[in-house]
């Protein structure tokens, strides 16, 4: 699995501001009625980013010299809400390879250490330092580099912070969670025979 | 860390091995999936060339995009009809318990589970929706997936997680009529914060919680993700004993007898240790009602809107941002709030109880002809049950629509929807912007009697003043 190493992500940053951005926010419902992930590139912040015409609206995900982003600054509680792995899916194929915010809600972490994606955090000051300078010259170039855990660019740096074993998971390319899990069936199946409810309490 | 919770025996016991990522492999005793987190799953099986597991360990039902009038094939919205097409065919291929609808056993997903008996107290519980939290009222830890993990689960009947903290949130007092579980949870989210759960589970106790029905520790259970906690659980007790005893999934006879002294031992210890204590008084609380886009911006009936400028800054953005969403005021009181739709359902608020409760304010009463009310029950035996109990005529005479049983409104990815910006009294677990199938529509949260006074008196209203 070498090829799954994620250590470095370089390139420009779009700033999403603002606390508990929701999953409705990140990927309305109705889009997730596609039996596959395939198209979602197309509808992050769908409902902000376009009126009920199909007119764009002014988003930072509408705005052509943000089309090239890969690095999304976010601030506390992203992605809190539904379980819909289809939200981290479709920033993603949207083009976003790494996302660095004050902190994320527990299943959106989940799924995006699943898929990959470093969804890391920063300092609130740190954060918004990072927003400004983005929104100050939309062409900087930030670094999310998880070896020497910082993010940085050539106006502001800071140290990022994510459990130490999930940094490893990503840099080691070990972020393929099924693969993991198949490996150990025996023990499954051993400790499936002990639990008391597989075998209707022990009849 | 915590220690000797209910948590720390689940866990343990369904710890399959450390990975060499450092998470831990467990063991998933439930796993339940339905149309639109499982086709995606399906296929990476099929690319894989990967069986299930344990089929019988997974069981599937269509809940969220079905439509709740006329719920014969094929469904007019081509995506839904390809939709339940693909659970259909993968609950086939793959060998899957399917309640598909026209089963006796159908339902929204928290709610067919549990009456079906098959959440016990001990178990781990997986499901590709946030709200499956639902199911700790029974003593399990119960998390919402992404999908990849409900393909995780299906290969190998394990995810790879990471232990949570564990927050004891005891909740103790007589609750004041009118003053329902609905109201108890919003009340703690608004407490902890829609963040304060990140990293945590909720163990809910006191005597609160402890007088309450299953159906009610389910509703609080349910909207734990909304405080941010991915799971919450209640210790299991005589209530939950009584609950499940007879239910068709449920043990019986001999091993009845054997189930109940396995679940006495997983309860947490009198001198287990949390990682984090809190106390909340439901004597005084009120019946809440939200007014904000995310479930911890709500306040009692009674207490006018708060003041952003008072707030913290992060929470006074949203604030303000809900301000301009909403059209409401600081300052105002939500008593009186003119609205346009009423949504009784959800697998917060759509077992029979809830439709009970509702059913004693609407009856007699008349919705006005400008507010659209429907009350969808949460499954097929809710729906049975409900009309042997003639509560559907309650509800119809009084000018509710009486649907069929599925998510319906509370996440709009069927025909049921808010228009433009219509304001809603709902009885479903999110206000977020757009939530209810609508960019502008809006979204107030409370409980099915509250939603019921709101229905039919045309605006909100406090229950407590409806002379029962």
């Amino acid at each position: 699995m070498s090829d799954n190493k994620i250590v470095q992500i370089t390139g420009k940053a779009i700033v999403i501001p603002g606390d508990d951005i929701d999953t409705d926010r990140i990927i309305p419902a109705r889009f997730l009625k596609e039996i596959t992930f395939t198209n979602l590139g197309k509808y992050p912040f769908f409902d902000e980013r376009f009126d009920v015409e199909l007119k764009e609206k002014p988003h930072p995900f509408n705005d052509p010299s943000c089309q090239d982003a890969r690095i999304l600054l976010v601030n506390k509680n992203f992605g809190c809400g539904s379980s819909r792995e289809h939200a981290p899916q479709s920033l993603n194929r949207w083009g976003i390879d790494a996302i660095v915010g004050e902190s994320f809600a527990e299943i959106f972490a989940s799924n995006c250490i699943t898929l990959g994606i470093p969804a890391v955090t920063v300092s609130s000051e740190r954060i918004r330092a990072f927003q400004a300078a983005t929104l100050k010259d939309v062409n900087l170039i930030w670094t999310v580099n998880l070896e020497n855990s910082t993010v940085s660019s050539a106006k502001a740096s800071a140290e990022l912070h994510m459990p130490e074993h999930h940094k490893n998971t990503l840099r080691k390319g070990l972020w393929d969670s099924t693969s993991l899990l198949l490996e150990n069936e025996d023990r499954v199946r051993q400790l499936y025979d002990q639990l008391p409810y597989t075998s209707n309490y022990g009849s | 860390m915590a220690v000797g919770t209910l948590y720390n025996k689940i866990w343990n016991k369904h710890t399959v091995c450390q990975l060499q990522t450092g998470q831990h492999q467990l063991f998933i005793g439930l796993h339940l999936i339905h149309e639109v987190t499982s086709p995606q799953a399906c296929d990476m099986l099929r690319e894989r060339g990967l069986p299930v597991l344990f089929p019988d360990r997974t069981v599937a039902t269509v809940d969220h995009i079905i439509p709740t009038t006329d719920q014969s094939r094929p469904y007019r919205d081509a995506q839904a009809e390809a939709m339940a097409q693909a659970l259909h065919d993968n609950t086939d291929e793959f060998k899957i318990r399917y309640f598909g609808v026209g089963s006796a056993e159908q339902g929204i997903v928290h709610v067919m589970g549990p009456e079906q008996g098959m959440v016990h107290p001990g178990m781990t519980v997986a499901c590709g929706d946030s709200h499956t939290s639902t199911h700790g009222a029974f003593g399990t830890l119960a998390f919402g997936i992404g999908t990849t993990q409900v393909g995780d689960v299906l290969a190998t009947q394990c995810l790879s997680m990471d232990p949570l903290k564990v927050r004891k949130v005891q909740i103790d007092g007589n609750l004041q009529t009118g003053v329902f579980a609905k109201d108890v949870i919003l009340h703690v989210i608004r407490k902890l914060g829609v963040k304060g759960g990140i990293g945590y589970a909720y163990e809910y106790c006191g005597s609160t919680i402890e007088a309450m029905t299953m159906e009610e520790r389910m509703t609080v259970c349910n909207m734990s993700i909304e405080g941010g906690a991915r799971i919450g659980y209640v210790n299991p007790d005589s209530t939950t004993y009584a609950y499940l005893e007879g239910r068709p999934y449920a043990p019986s006879g001999e091993a009845w007898t054997r189930a109940l002294q396995y679940w006495e031992t997983i309860k947490s210890d009198q001198e287990a240790r949390y990682d984090d204590e809190i106390q909340i008084n439901a004597e005084q609380v009120a019946p809440h009602v939200t007014w904000g886009i995310n479930p911890g911006q709500s306040v009692g009936i009674d207490e006018s809107l708060p003041d952003p400028t008072l707030l913290p800054d992060g929470e006074r953005q949203t604030a303000e941002l809900a301000y301009r969403h909403m059209n409401l005021k600081p300052g105002q009181s939500m008593n009186g709030v003119k609205i346009d739709v009423v949504f009784i359902g959800s697998c917060t608020n759509s077992r029979i109880e809830d439709l009970r409760a509702a059913a004693t304010v609407a009856k007699g009463q008349k919705v006005p002809g400008h507010v659209r009310a429907i009350v969808v029950p949460g499954s097929r035996q809710v729906a049975t049950q409900s009309e042997s109990e003639g509560l559907h005529e309650v509800f119809i005479d009084a000018g509710f629509e009486w649907r069929e049983p599925g998510c319906s409104m509370c996440l709009a990815m069927n025909p049921d929807r808010l228009e433009g910006n219509e304001i809603s009294a709902s009885t479903s677990n999110r206000n977020f912007i757009g939530r209810q199938g609508s960019p502008n529509g809006r979204t107030l949260l409370m409980s099915p009697q509250m939603a019921a006074a709101a229905a039919v008196n045309g605006q909100v209203t406090d229950v407590r003043s409806f002379a029962h």
